[in-house]
């Protein structure tokens, strides 16, 4: 079972950062760092698993693949957003974690913006505005 | 499953060594010295971390923006 797994390490990784906070603190943030970063590797393999679900739906429902491309993209710089600016926040550095945040918004909006142009001419398309 | 936890052993023992060492200067009065081992310490743990973001971000590539 992989859970208590993760929770026994998150345990063992809480203790080891109390132990070092006092006398070494960057190298107690490190160890921090490191378990987030175990923690996601560990998770990466079952998205996979439910990405390539997800993919073979798509294929099977004759989606454009380009659509779905554009929407693991999107999962992709959500999750790189939120680990970073979940790591700057750990820091303490709560201004800089906003910003990586805001700039994943924007990453994301700029990807979706020829799917919201094919929308839009769908519509217009389908309603002419003479 | 997690793959190889004893990393974070290791990063802890580098801690508390470099931590000794760093008291163990600072109290025969070599206060550069000990700033300079905690520096070397923290970049080999630095290193570690580093490795792992790489295999972290690589992976993410490969599975979201199906690349390598």
């Amino acid at each position: 079972m992989g859970i208590f797994e993760v929770v026994s390490i998150g345990i063992v990784s809480a203790v080891l950062v109390l132990l070092l906070k006092d006398s070494q603190p960057a190298i107690a943030y490190l160890i921090i760092v490191l378990t987030v970063l175990y923690f996601l590797i560990f998770t990466i393999h079952y998205v996979k698993e439910i990405l390539q679900l997800v993919t073979y739906l798509g294929e099977e429902a004759k989606i454009q693949s380009f659509y779905i491309k554009t929407i693991l993209q999107i999962i992709g710089i959500s999750y790189i957003a939120e680990i970073g600016s979940n790591i700057v926040k750990d820091a303490g550095l709560e201004s800089v974690a906003y910003k990586i945040e805001l700039i994943g918004k924007i990453f994301i909006l700029i990807l979706a913006i020829p799917i919201f142009q094919s929308l839009i001419e769908t519509i217009i398309h389908l309603f002419p505005i003479s | 499953m997690v793959g190889d936890t004893s990393i974070l052993f290791q990063i802890a023992g580098i801690g508390i060594v470099v931590a000794m060492i760093h008291t163990v200067l600072k109290q025969m009065g070599k206060e550069e010295f000990a700033q300079f081992v905690s520096l070397v310490g923290f970049i080999i743990v630095l290193l570690f971390v580093i490795n792992s973001i790489s295999d972290l971000f690589e992976q993410i590539r490969a599975v979201f923006f199906f690349r390598g």
